[in-house]
């Protein structure tokens, strides 16, 4: 087995476990490089049925091609898709051109699916996010369970080893289950490369007013999601580019950065 | 920064160690030193360490959590990455802080080598022994000795071997041989990715040398056969064996083996989405899904092999386990554990030998309990069969685990007790065919105007089984029905006359009554069992042998208070359990499972002996009607979709 190879397996059999402990489960779909790959994964591990729905948390920022790439791959695969917006804050005006990156992520991300899930009453979400993205990612397990408030609690997290993980949650609860938590982002273009997923056009690079070619290495909202500087206009020249490089993925990303620790605070109160 | 291919593979280095020996140090020098680390991180943090006048540390490059800086100690487990020229690293930082160990399990059961760090100045302490033991436990082979802080001794020579031998003593006898001793300094960068001058006498290997002349896990495809099946599909007209082939390797046309239950049948297809051509083998380590030629009653917790090199069944496992719950384990308490997709409930009948993980003694005092961190020889006795094989031929089915709620208590391995190979079920010879007479069924009920069926009376020893079935036996009997007892002490001198009363030979006891009364009952006899059968799943079992012949089978429960058995006591048995003289007795030291869903309870305490008959009779004429439906409805196996 190839190196690859040990990842999808694990990836499927960790979303058969969730799909036979969970029967109320949904997956969040950010239309982003490594949701597309969960989806791709979840298609292999049910053979080409999702047999749960898949939840876009729309933050009406979203970049139009994004929109228009979710409406092609939600025929494409036959999704059960649910689009999530959080319009009472909305309504109070909660956005980026008055409020700082850290707490818009937060009312329209986070509380955004708080209100969908009091909706649904999932007990798990199946989320995309790979240890090496973050620091405080390093520390997940594959089974995460958060309490009814949406906390991690990251100071006493349960044992996981063995491939045995946290199945069972109090009411309210809900468990956070992460295929992708041994991928890293190489990782993810090699696989995109082998198995030929269709991926959003802005990953690849195009020329900015100036005259120099731009690409975004990890997308989010429009107006805290900045490009990086690339040529590469190829899944091929992405690796390329990706060996030598030495800024972090998720550097074009405002929230991240917005104070110290911020993405632990982000994620301790429910964040991705 | 290299240029490593996709495919080269991954190895998983854990780093422990005592709480402060410097693992995180390492860590961050050794991502430092081989240029892995993302621009400006370095300067990033050192400008932290300046606004808040703290002294800059490599650890800090991986405690993430605000906590961790704050207070400088490692709390959870962290995953990261690096490669080489060689090959990429997952470098797994585990906790040394005895608190955490639940958390350093976590990062360590999954590691192929280790790295245990020993501070020079302190030498070895609790940690540093509790780490090593655990390694040994968890299977880790290949493991560097790194004593770390070599400047604090001045690089000194002597008081380095002087620890060498101290810690190879500790590890020698839990069978740990570390490939190296290496004296470093994580904080100055001696000898982790290039020789050291201040340490000039030391000839071997840096870190990074030594973590490049590891080897890879080896492939497990030439192991028996171990398909774990996770769940079954049925999302169209497919049904689907969903699981994961954890060792050897499985083809379309094989047949294979479903365990506990050994079931039979053969690989249809091997489905796979999105495969521009047809897959027709599959090998250890891939998530897979199967459709099979016979439609066998498969579901989640069952293991798949060849016909030949099955695991072990029984239900009695053996095994070492470490505990991690601030709850201890409990002697005769019962767990769920969860082996590869198997859950069972378990019964801790046996605690030996519980040692401190730390000074490796063992308690004088049995306490009944395995306290956090102490490590204990149990046996664990099953509700139902599981199978299982020894970690040394299968290392994924010879583990697991046993929840404390709803979490992870702790963690055993099936090592050191001998499994007797049991399949029964399975026909030994190729060459054996059922035989089809040509007296038909439906010849015999004409014949004798009845059809065979099984009454299974169960209860106490004492309850009146006997007595009843005797009873029914000559009512039936007179009025033309064939009818026979097939009485539990009678079996037992002659078809299971081999057989003790432990659980597994109850279980058998059982089974091989089942099979007696369906060639009776197949013979067009009303068959009356009169047997304890303490166990719900035993009794189900009984009741699917028999149904699986499209033979009618009524559950009976005699039920009769234990003090009223007691009193009656007709062979003395109750007294002589009651005085130590019988072990394993059902109601004094023996568990009885009642019947949750019996066709008849027979409550002997409230009706009278011939109240008792009129109802059994009642169930026995309906049951072995001539014009009783041939067959149950089908049952819906309880598949998940």
């Amino acid at each position: 087995m190839t190196h690859l190879d040990k990842l999808e397996s694990q990836s499927i059999y960790i979303f058969r476990e969730a799909y036979h402990s969970f029967k109320n489960l949904a997956m969040p779909w950010s239309m982003g490089k490594d949701s597309n790959v969960l989806i791709w994964l979840a298609k292999k591990a049910f053979c080409g049925k999702i047999p749960f729905p898949v939840l876009h948390i729309d933050t009406t920022y979203e970049f139009p091609e994004m929109l228009e790439y979710r409406d092609w791959a939600t025929k494409h695969y036959d999704l059960n898709l649910i689009v999530k917006i959080n319009e009472e804050a909305r309504a109070r005006g909660v956005g980026y051109e008055t409020h700082d990156p850290v707490t818009v992520t937060h009312e329209l991300k986070t509380v955004a699916l708080q209100q969908v899930m009091a909706q649904y009453k999932w007990d798990a979400l199946v989320t995309g996010i790979r240890r090496d993205e973050d620091s405080t990612r390093a520390k997940e397990r594959y089974f995460s369970p958060r309490t009814a408030d949406f906390e991690w609690d990251y100071k006493d997290q349960p044992p996981e080893f063995w491939n045995q993980f946290t199945t069972a949650v109090k009411p309210g609860e809900h468990v956070r289950v992460q295929p992708l938590l041994d991928w890293t982002e190489i990782d993810i273009w090699y696989y995109i490369q082998r198995e030929q997923i269709p991926i959003p056009q802005m990953y690849y690079a195009r020329p900015g007013q100036n005259g120099k070619m731009y690409r975004y290495r990890s997308l989010g909202c429009w107006p805290i999601t900045k490009t990086v500087e690339s040529n590469a206009t190829t899944i091929e020249a992405i690796i390329e580019e990706l060996k030598t490089t030495r800024t972090s993925e998720r550097a074009g990303r405002a929230q991240d950065h917005h104070e110290r620790n911020a993405m632990q605070k982000l994620r301790a109160k429910g964040f991705m | 920064m290299s240029t490593t291919a996709p495919e080269s593979q991954r190895l998983k280095i854990v780093i422990v160690g005592h709480v402060d020996h410097g693992k995180s140090t390492l860590i961050g020098r050794l991502f430092y030193d081989t240029n892995s680390l993302p621009d400006g991180k370095v300067e990033a943090i050192q400008k932290a360490c300046e606004a808040e006048g703290m002294e800059f540390e490599y650890a800090f490059l991986l405690d993430a959590l605000l906590e961790e800086q704050e207070q400088n100690i490692t709390i959870d487990t962290t995953q990261i990455q690096f490669r080489t020229a060689q090959r990429n690293y997952v470098i797994i930082d585990a906790p040394g802080h005895k608190e955490f160990l639940k958390n350093m399990i976590t990062g360590a059961a999954s590691a192929d080598a280790a790295i245990l760090l020993i501070d020079a100045h302190e030498g070895v302490q609790e940690q540093s022994r509790r780490h090593g033991y655990l390694l040994s436990l968890l299977g880790v082979k290949q493991v560097i000795v790194a004593v770390n802080k070599m400047d604090l001794i001045e690089f000194n020579e002597e008081k380095f071997h002087a620890l060498q031998k101290e810690y190879t003593a500790f590890l020698k006898p839990l069978g740990v041989t570390p490939s190296h001793f290496i004296p470093i300094s994580a904080k100055h960068g001696h000898n982790i990715t290039k020789a050291s001058a201040q340490l000039a006498w030391y000839k071997g290997p840096s870190i990074l040398d030594a973590l490049e002349s590891f080897s890879l896990p080896p492939s497990q495809d030439n192991l028996p056969l171990r398909f774990l099946v996770q769940d079954v599909y049925r999302f169209d007209e497919r049904r689907i064996i969903a699981g994961r082939i954890e060792a050897g390797k499985l083809k379309v046309g094989d047949e294979l083996v479903f365990w506990p239950d050994r079931k039979r049948s053969k690989v249809k297809s091997i489905e796979a989405w999105s495969a521009k051509e047809p897959v027709t083998s599959v090998t250890a380590g891939q998530s897979v899904a199967i459709t099979l030629t016979e439609q066998i009653f498969a579901e989640r917790g069952q293991i798949a092999s060849h016909a030949d090199n099955g695991p072990v069944e029984d239900r009695e496992v053996t095994a070492r386990i470490f505990w991690l719950h601030d709850e201890p384990l409990r002697h005769y308490g019962n767990y769920t554990l969860k082996l590869g997709t198997q859950s069972v409930e378990a019964h801790l009948v046996t605690i030996n030998n519980v040692i401190d993980s730390s000074t490796l003694t063992t308690s004088k005092e049995p306490s009944g309990l395995v306290a956090k961190n102490e490590v204990a020889e149990v046996v664990l006795r099953t509700r139902k069969p599981i199978a299982f094989d020894n970690r040394d031929v299968v290392t994924e089915t010879g583990r697991f685990v046993l929840m404390q709620g709803s979490r992870i208590g702790g963690g055993g391995i099936i090592h050191g007790a001998e499994y007797n190979a049991k399949t029964p079920d399975i026909i030994k010879s190729e060459n054996i065919y059922w035989s089809e007479g040509e007296v038909t069924r439906e010849d015999r009920i004409t014949h004798f105007n009845h059809r065979g069926a099984v009454i299974w009376l169960t209860g106490l020893s004492g309850s009146g089984k006997s007595t009843l079935a005797k009873a029914l036996e000559t009512t039936l009997f007179v009025r033309g029905i064939g009818a026979y007892v097939l009485d539990g002490d009678n079996l037992r001198h002659g078809i299971a006359s081999d057989l003790g009363f432990s659980a597994a030979d109850r279980t058998e006891n059982i089974r091989r009554a089942a099979h007696a009364a369906r060639l009776l009952a197949d013979a067009g006899l009303v068959v009356i069992t009169a047997l304890i059968s303490p166990f719900a799943e035993d009794r189900n079992k009984a009741r699917e042998i028999i149904t699986e012949a499209d033979i009618p089978f009524a559950e009976v429960y005699v039920n009769t208070p234990l003090e009223v058995c007691e009193q009656r006591d007709p062979k003395q048995l109750y007294a002589k359990a009651r005085a130590g003289e019988i072990k394993g007795f059902t109601g004094i030291d023996a568990p009885y499972e009642p019947p949750v869903k019996s066709e008849l309870e027979l409550p002997t305490d409230k009706l009278t002996k011939e109240e008792c008959l009129a109802r059994l009779l009642h169930v026995a004429q309906e049951i072995s009607s001539a014009d009783y439906p041939d067959k149950e409805e089908e049952k819906s196996p309880g598949a998940s979709i």
